[in-house]
Parts: C-alpha cells; sequence; structure tokens
C-alpha cells in the first residue's frame, strides 16, 4: 500500500537521549533561576524609565553626574538604539518612586541642555502595581495551563493532556531560564510573548497527538512505539515547515521591529524552536512513560467488536 | 471524482472578499491635522461655525474643509502649520468670549465620504502608535470615607440643633463619629431621634467615665455606595479637568473598584497633564476664631480650644479658625483667575452656587467687621512601608491663604487674593471650574510615549509585517507551487479580513497588537501546511489527484480545528488576566484564528476546486 516515506527515522530511538537534554536543559534553566533569577523590568518591580532625545549625540558620563548631583543615585544611564538616545533607569525606592520624578528628571536635563531634549518614553510602576502584576502574571500562566489540561483530557485522554502540560511547562521553564541565563530585561511584552509560546508549542503538540490518535485507530499490527515513530514521521515535515515560517516572521520582528518589542520577538523565537523540539520528545515521552496504548484511544463503540487488547 | 462547490460558496466568498476589503480599505487614507472646538454645556450650531469660519478666512488661513460633526466644528488643514496657527486664533477667540469652549488639536481619519457613510472607519491607533500619556490613577478610599464622615457630623450637628437636643461636641475621625453628652439621658433621648432619622447607620453607646457617647459609623451598604460615588465624581471631574486641557479624544474609565485609567492621545506637555489630573488643591472659607494672643497661645501648648482649630499662615504665623465652614470649593461653579486692580497681585474671581451664595450671604451679614479666612488645600502623596507592604500615604497641606475683614456681605460672586503667582492663580481657578475631588488621586502608573516614537513605532511595526508577510509568501510558493501561491491568496485575504473585524469593531490597534497580526500571519499558513502535507501524503499513497485533495481537506479538518481551538483558549485566557497592550495582542490572535480557519480551509479549498475540480487532471502541482 504505502510506496514509501518521506522520512523513515526512528525518533523515538533517541527518546533516552531527549530525556537527557531535556533533564540538563531543566536543570540548568532552574539553577539559574533559582541563583541568578529572573532580571525583571519594572511592569512587576515598580519603577520608573526615562527615554529622551536629544538632538545629537550626547556622553553619558555628564548625564550621571548631573544626576547623582540631584539626588537621583541609584540611576541607570545608558544609550538606547543610537548615540543620540538615553534611557534612565531608576533603582526602585519605595520613598522616591512617584509619578512627578520623571517630570522632575526631564527638567533637569532641559535645563542642563543646550538643544531641544524630548521626551520619548516614561513608564512609571508604582510598587502596589507591580507587586500585583507578578502574581497576576503567575496565575495566568497557571490558568492557561489548568484550561489546556481540561480541554486536551476531554479531546484526548488524560496521559496525552498530561504530556501536553509537561511539554508546556518544558518550554516555558527553559525559555525563562534563557532569559534569566543570558540576563536579558522580563518585562510584560515577555509574559505575553511566554503565553503566545504555550498557545503555539501546544499547536504543535496537538497535531502530533491527533496523529497518534489516528493511527492507533488504523494500524492495528503496531507496536505503540512503532505507531507514535510512524505518527511524528508523518508529521515531521508539517512540523518543521510551521515552525520555519513562523520563525521567518519572527525574525522580520526582531530585526525590524524596534527596540521596543525585541525582548518580545526573542522570547517567541526561543520558544518556538523548543516548542518544536518538545512536541516531538517531550510531549509524546512522557503520554509513553505514562503508559499510554491503543486500547485509551479507541473509539467506544468499536470496542465491542475488538476485543483484543495488545 | 471530482472536487465541486456549489456556486452559493463562490458567491459568499466573493461577498465576504468585497465587504472584507470595504472595510479593511479606509486605513490606506490617513489622517489630516485638525481642529477641534467644542463647548462643555452647549451644543454647537451654524452661527459658531460661520464665526470660526470668518476668524480663519480674515486671517488667510488655508484649511481643506470645516464641518459640523455631530457636537463640535471640525476644521481639516492640509499642514500641521496651518492647524497650530489656526488652533491659536481660535482659541484666544472663543475661549475669552466662554471659557467653556475647547478648541484641541486632532488627528481626524481622511476617510472618504461613501466608506464613512458604511461606518467603514480606519482602526483607532494606540497611544504607542500615535504618541500620548497613559495614567492609571488610585483613588484614596480612606479619605474618601474621612471627607463623607465629616460632610455627616457637619449634618448630625444641624439636625441635633433642630431637634433641640442637648449635645456637647460632634467629632469625626477617619471610621466613624463620636457625638459627645453630658448625661445619659441627654444620649439616650438624642439616640431616638438620630435612629428615627437615620437608618443607614449603626450606633453605638460608649461612656468613658466622665461623658456618654454615641458612636456613629456606616454600615457596608453605605460605604459600599459612598466608594462608589467617590469613584463616580471623581470620573466626572476628571473629564472636566482633561477637557479644560484641550485634549481630543480622551478616554475617562474606571477600572476595578477603586481605579481610574485616563489616556489622553498626543498631549505633549506631559508635565503639566501630570498636575492638574492628580491636583487635589480647593478651598475652604472660615470664620477667624480669637485674637493674636490666642493663635499664639494654641500655637505653643498645641492645642485649640473647643470648636476651633489652628492652622498656619503663609507668612508662618499661627491663625485659629472655627470649626464648621462657610463654604468650600464644591460650591464653587465659576471661577477666572487675573490681576486685582488695588494690589496688582494675581486674584481668583469666584462664583458660588446658590446653596453657597445664600450660605455666605448669611453668614458675612451677621458678621460684617470680624475677620474671615481663606484656606487653600492640597492632598500630597507618598508611599509609606506598612506590614511589609507599600501603601500610599496621604499628607495634607493646609494653608491660609489670605485673613481680611469682612466689610461688605459677600454673595454670589467675589474675589479672592493672596496666591503666589499668575500661574498658581489660573491652575487653582481651572481646578475650581473643573470641580473638586470627592477624595484624592495618586497616579501608580504612567505610560508616556512621545509623538516621534509613535510615529517610528508605526513604520517600523509596518516594516516587520510587511518583510516578514513577503518572506512566507516567496518560501510557500517556492515549496509548494500553485498551492503554495493558493495558499498565499488565502493569506493576504486573511491579512484583509483582520484588518476589516479590527477596523469594524474600532479595536485600538497596538504595538503588540501588529506583533498579534505578524504572529498569526506566521501561523495562518499551519493550517494550509497541514492540508498540502496531506494531500501528499494521499498522493504518495497512490491515490488519484482528485481523491488526493478530497481526503487531504477532509483529513486535516479535525487537526485545524483542534489545534486551532487550543490556542484560542490560550488566547482567551490572556484575554482575560491582560492589562491593555497584552489585550491588544490577544484580540489580533484571536480574530486572526477565526479569519485564518476560514481563508485557509474554505477559501484555498474553493480556489483549488475551480482550478482542478472540473477536469481529469493526472498531477498536481504541489
Amino acid at each position: 500500500m504505502a510506496k514509501q516515506l518521506i522520512t523513515n527515522f526512528d525518533f523515538m530511538r533517541l527518546r533516552r537521549a531527549a530525556v537527557i537534554l531535556s533533564a540538563i536543559l531543566l536543570t540548568v534553566s532552574i539553577g539559574s533561576l533559582a541563583t541568578l533569577k529572573l532580571n525583571v523590568g519594572i511592569d512587576f518591580t515598580g519603577g520608573t524609565i526615562i527615554e529622551v532625545g536629544y538632538e545629537q549625540a550626547v556622553e553619558l558620563q555628564p548625564i550621571r553626574e548631573l544626576l547623582q548631583d540631584n539626588g537621583y543615585d541609584d540611576t541607570i544611564v545608558q544609550h538606547f538604539g543610537s548615540a543620540s538616545e538615553v534611557l534612565i533607569r531608576l533603582v526602585p525606592d519605595p520613598e522616591k518612586d512617584k509619578a512627578e520624578v520623571s517630570s522632575e528628571i526631564i527638567r533637569l536635563l532641559r535645563a542642563n541642555s543646550d538643544g531641544r531634549v524630548e521626551d520619548r518614553r516614561v513608564e512609571f510602576v508604582g510598587p502596589q502595581v507591580g507587586e500585583e502584576l507578578t502574581e497576576d502574571g503567575g496565575l495566568a500562566v497557571l490558568y492557561a495551563l489548568i484550561a489546556i489540561l481540561v480541554y486536551v483530557a476531554f479531546r484526548f485522554e488524560y496521559r496525552f493532556s498530561l504530556g501536553a502540560v509537561a511539554a508546556l511547562i518544558h518550554d516555558v521553564l527553559i525559555t525563562l531560564g534563557i532569559f534569566s541565563l543570558f540576563r536579558l530585561d522580563f518585562d510584560l511584552s515577555v509574559l505575553a510573548a511566554l503565553l503566545a509560546v504555550i498557545g503555539y508549542s501546544l499547536n504543535d503538540t496537538i497535531v502530533v497527538f491527533d496523529r497518534v490518535r489516528e493511527n492507533f485507530r488504523k494500524l492495528r499490527k503496531k507496536t505503540t512505539i512503532e505507531t507514535v515513530n510512524y505518527s511524528v514521521n508523518q508529521t515531521i515535515s508539517r512540523t518543521l515547515m510551521t515552525s520555519f515560517t513562523t520563525l521567518l516572521v519572527l525574525l522580520s520582528l526582531f530585526f525590524l521591529g524596534g527596540e521596543v518589542i525585541h525582548a518580545f520577538a526573542l522570547a517567541l523565537i526561543i520558544g518556538v524552536v523548543v516548542g518544536t523540539y518538545s512536541s516531538i520528545y517531550v510531549a509524546t515521552t512522557t503520554a509513553l512513560a505514562l503508559g499510554i496504548s491503543r486500547s485509551d484511544l479507541l473509539l467506544p463503540e468499536k470496542e465491542g467488536e475488538d476485543p483484543a487488547r495488545p | 471524482m471530482v472536487n465541486r462547490y456549489a456556486p452559493w460558496r463562490y458567491f459568499l466568498l466573493v461577498l465576504i472578499v468585497v465587504v472584507g476589503a470595504v472595510y479593511a480599505l479606509p486605513n490606506l487614507y490617513g489622517e489630516d491635522p485638525a481642529v477641534q472646538i467644542s463647548h462643555r454645556v452647549n451644543l454647537i450650531d451654524e452661527a459658531e461655525l460661520s464665526l470660526v469660519q470668518s476668524l480663519i478666512d480674515s486671517e488667510n488661513i488655508d484649511y481643506r474643509s470645516i464641518e459640523l460633526e455631530g457636537n463640535n466644528i471640525l476644521l481639516r488643514f492640509d499642514s500641521e502649520e496651518g492647524q497650530l496657527r489656526a488652533a491659536g486664533d481660535i482659541r484666544a477667540l472663543m475661549e475669552a468670549t466662554d471659557s467653556r469652549y475647547t478648541v484641541a488639536l486632532n488627528l481626524a481619519p481622511a476617510t472618504p465620504e461613501w466608506l464613512a457613510a458604511m461606518n467603514a472607519l480606519p482602526m483607532y491607533l494606540g497611544l504607542d502608535l500615535r504618541g500620548g500619556v497613559h495614567f492609571l490613577m488610585e483613588v484614596d478610599m480612606e479619605s474618601a470615607i474621612e471627607k463623607s464622615l465629616q460632610r455627616t457630623a457637619n449634618e448630625l450637628r444641624s439636625f441635633l440643633r433642630e431637634e433641640k437636643q442637648r449635645y456637647r461636641a460632634v467629632q469625626s475621625d477617619s471610621d466613624r463619629i463620636a457625638i459627645r453628652f453630658t448625661d445619659a439621658a441627654a444620649r439616650d433621648a438624642a439616640r431616638l431621634v438620630l435612629e428615627e432619622e437615620y437608618r443607614d447607620y449603626v450606633f453605638t453607646d460608649r461612656e468613658d467615665g466622665r461623658s456618654w457617647f454615641i458612636d456613629v459609623s456606616y454600615n457596608e451598604t453605605t460605604l459600599d455606595e459612598e466608594r462608589r460615588a467617590a469613584v463616580e465624581q471623581n470620573i466626572s471631574t476628571l473629564k472636566n479637568r482633561v477637557n479644560e486641557l484641550g485634549v481630543a479624544e480622551p478616554v475617562i474609565q474606571r477600572q476595578g473598584d477603586s481605579r481610574v485609567v485616563v489616556q489622553l492621545p498626543g498631549v505633549q506637555d506631559t508635565v503639566r497633564a501630570k498636575e492638574i489630573l492628580g491636583a487635589t488643591a480647593t478651598l475652604e472659607f472660615r470664620l477667624v476664631h480669637g485674637s493674636f494672643t490666642d493663635w499664639s497661645a494654641a500655637q505653643a501648648t498645641g492645642k485649640a480650644p473647643i470648636g476651633a482649630r489652628l492652622y498656619t499662615q503663609s507668612n508662618g504665623d499661627p491663625v485659629l479658625l472655627k470649626r464648621s465652614v462657610i463654604a468650600t470649593g464644591d460650591q464653587v461653579v465659576g471661577a477666572a483667575s487675573g490681576i486685582d486692580q488695588q494690589s496688582g497681585t494675581p486674584d481668583v474671581t469666584i462664583t458660588m452656587n446658590a446653596k453657597g451664595a445664600d450660605r455666605m450671604a448669611e453668614i458675612t451679614r451677621d458678621n460684617i467687621g470680624k475677620p474671615m479666612a481663606v484656606v487653600f488645600i492640597e492632598d500630597k502623596f507618598e508611599f509609606e512601608e506598612i506590614d511589609g507592604e507599600l501603601r500610599p500615604k496621604r499628607r495634607t497641606d493646609t494653608e491660609v491663604i489670605n485673613v481680611a475683614t469682612i466689610r461688605d456681605q459677600l454673595s454670589k460672586r467675589f474675589h479672592i487674593t493672596g496666591l503666589d503667582s499668575t500661574r498658581e492663580a489660573r491652575d487653582l481657578a481651572l481646578l475650581l471650574r473643573a470641580g473638586a475631588l470627592r477624595a484624592p488621586m495618586v497616579i501608580i502608573e504612567e505610560r508616556t510615549v512621545g509623538p516621534s516614537l509613535g510615529q517610528e513605532n508605526i513604520d517600523r511595526g509596518f516594516m516587520s509585517v510587511m518583510v516578514g508577510f513577503a518572506l512566507v509568501l516567496v518560501f510557500m510558493a517556492v515549496y509548494y507551487k500553485v498551492f503554495g501561491l493558493v495558499a498565499n491568496l488565502a493569506l493576504a485575504l486573511n491579512l484583509v479580513l483582520m484588518v476589516a473585524v479590527l477596523s469594524l469593531f474600532q479595536a485600538t490597534l497596538t504595538l503588540p497588537g501588529i506583533a498579534g497580526i505578524v504572529l498569526t500571519v506566521g501561523m495562518a499558513v499551519d493550517a494550509n501546511v497541514l492540508i498540502f502535507e496531506r494531500i501528499r501524503e494521499e498522493i504518495r499513497l497512490g491515490n488519484t489527484p482528485q481523491a488526493a485533495i478530497f481526503a487531504g481537506y477532509e483529513k486535516a479538518f479535525g487537526t485545524i480545528a483542534d489545534a486551532n481551538i487550543t490556542t484560542f483558549i490560550a488566547a482567551i485566557v490572556l484575554f482575560g488576566f491582560g492589562t491593555g497592550p497584552i489585550q491588544g495582542f490577544a484580540v489580533t490572535l484571536m480574530i486572526g484564528i477565526a479569519s485564518s480557519m476560514f481563508t485557509a480551509i474554505f477559501g484555498t479549498r474553493a480556489v483549488i476546486n475551480l482550478i482542478y475540480g472540473r477536469k481529469q487532471v493526472t498531477r498536481l502541482a504541489i
């Protein structure tokens, strides 16, 4: 019947290697999150960011000194995008964190500059807002995972559901781990990206599971491992294609979308790469380890006709 | 086997393409610089229209059009220069005649009339794209309740007096009012009449050995009611203040129980906007108690006599003022700043409402020759750590700006002086006009984007969508040949439909929204990839081209539906938890999922059927 498949790769043979790879990645990620922590932005900690634009390139040292002389001791001053744009970050300080601070600093910079100083962006987040956001953000991820767990359990089977969620936790942890390890800024847009990663990775996993289910019902002679292998082979070209087109778009966002969207695009790029890998290995491996077998996915009405179980 | 779609399906597809294209179209037209003139109370009519028109004509400013649009006059210009010149001239003319006119700079969509007539309008650009200010403000509820208790205390005082009850003092603090009596009999009598009249309050008896008290507090319903009223009145005051600032299309909305979101597109001077929005400055008029010797004695001991309170004058001297207030800033209906003719210092002319004017007349008539004080009250905030949690803490600055002898009976209109600068006089007049905040508010989040950064964000967002889109189109065409080209058609239609739906809902397009669109473009291909891979598979299995197409679409559908529904669930959760920008992302994602399902399955099938469905095909270009 079948002429020939494009790929006939024994994915499941590499299962052990994948488990080891995932274990290493997860250990490093969790270790990094525990020791280095996340470099969370003011969205979560509260604080002030001011971005100003000068007419020409400016030196940072005089700005630092100016701020220090006026009582703003804990500031980080850096160029942003180009040498004429300056980003000032105020270390959160409950006594000084007020909406008025940014106005004072802009006035100060204007008074001490010959040319125009344009306020390009001000972000101020009060301490209580930051705290809430951290809580709400964590809860959102949790709720998303629970909602998905329920839906997949309902559509497939609970072991698939656990497999899918294991893959998602895997993706989220590793993406967070990379952000922690490389000290990348974790802000609100990265949290949004993380939730999008969950959606994306899930999409991939469901496609593979869908095939596994179909093949379990169709190919009665094969073992469970063979069936999973066959299914992954059938879907691999689609998985790679979709990841590739999504990456094309994300790379365009990363390189052309501007500084503000940089972290967002990066989180998604990491998430898509890890998500592609996890939908092949983590999701199915977990489902297999939990003892998924053909009988679990047979349609109810067929069970009576086919009492023989492998 | 043949693959055919019934004619009605093609009709439906064409209809959706046309409707989608029409509603997406307004986004291509851009915006005109414009000036918008409105009045806070009255409707604007033809008379004002011709007045403005003749002014602009006489000043020789080129404009594109002038029209009445709802309750506004909208003037469009070809250049920003004309817009700015005209706005200055119109403001000088209109605001001099009536300060309730608002002249605001605006960007008006340049949508052609035939599109606007069909309600086809462009998407609304978010603050991160057009520039502007976003504030999240929190109402200080404790002080809202405290202020309400003060008002109630005043009311109880006059009620008890009218009922001829013998009480010693009525004093309010942060959560209750204490009424003091000299004996138990007086208290019990008062309690009876109070309970009869005020059913929403909770009364409790208390004794401390020397005096007898009734403690009055609010029950839960009244507390909720007071909190709700505080937020609502603050919102309406903020709206008035924003109008005074001259901002077009502001958003002022309640968020949660105690918060208000304020969005001001296109505001240039964010520093001033911040000062005006959060300002709580208001006035109180009180009679002076005693003489200078009493004041110094009170300052030395730190204790004020019964019925009086110790204040500081602007020169640092102490002064005692009577506890009961003659009038407050809430009773002011009009205020204009100017220069006092006699002293040459800045002053504010105040117009009171009927109730305030009556009381002012009554008290000043009875107290001619005695001094009266004007108290300037302003709330300031700082953060304080309480039990490891940071809470905003209020500090009220009160200053007696003026003590003057009452020479004559005052009534509806009068002047006050003693302000430090013309700027202070102008801001005070603005705040009195716009109404007081019922409770102080603190800005707990600010996001400001300057206009040039906004433009940059638009350009970059547009660029990245276009490049990403083009890359995907090329790749699909190369990899799937004819089928790839069909998928590209679907992808283009998907983009058009997303823009159309977003425009139709008048959704706000933000940078994360653009990211959502880009991401959806990438993921929308997925459905087609699934279908095409299935068709290839079916062909490898030896099926005929027609059967392969049929089976490909059939079998892929379940997978596509499952995958998209799960992503949709993630988007819903995202929307539910999200704040503004994240919600924008979630909405575009949801719309994208829905429209990509339609275009990638139904749309491509229709075209594929048209190409291959009717004839005998031996090979598919896939």
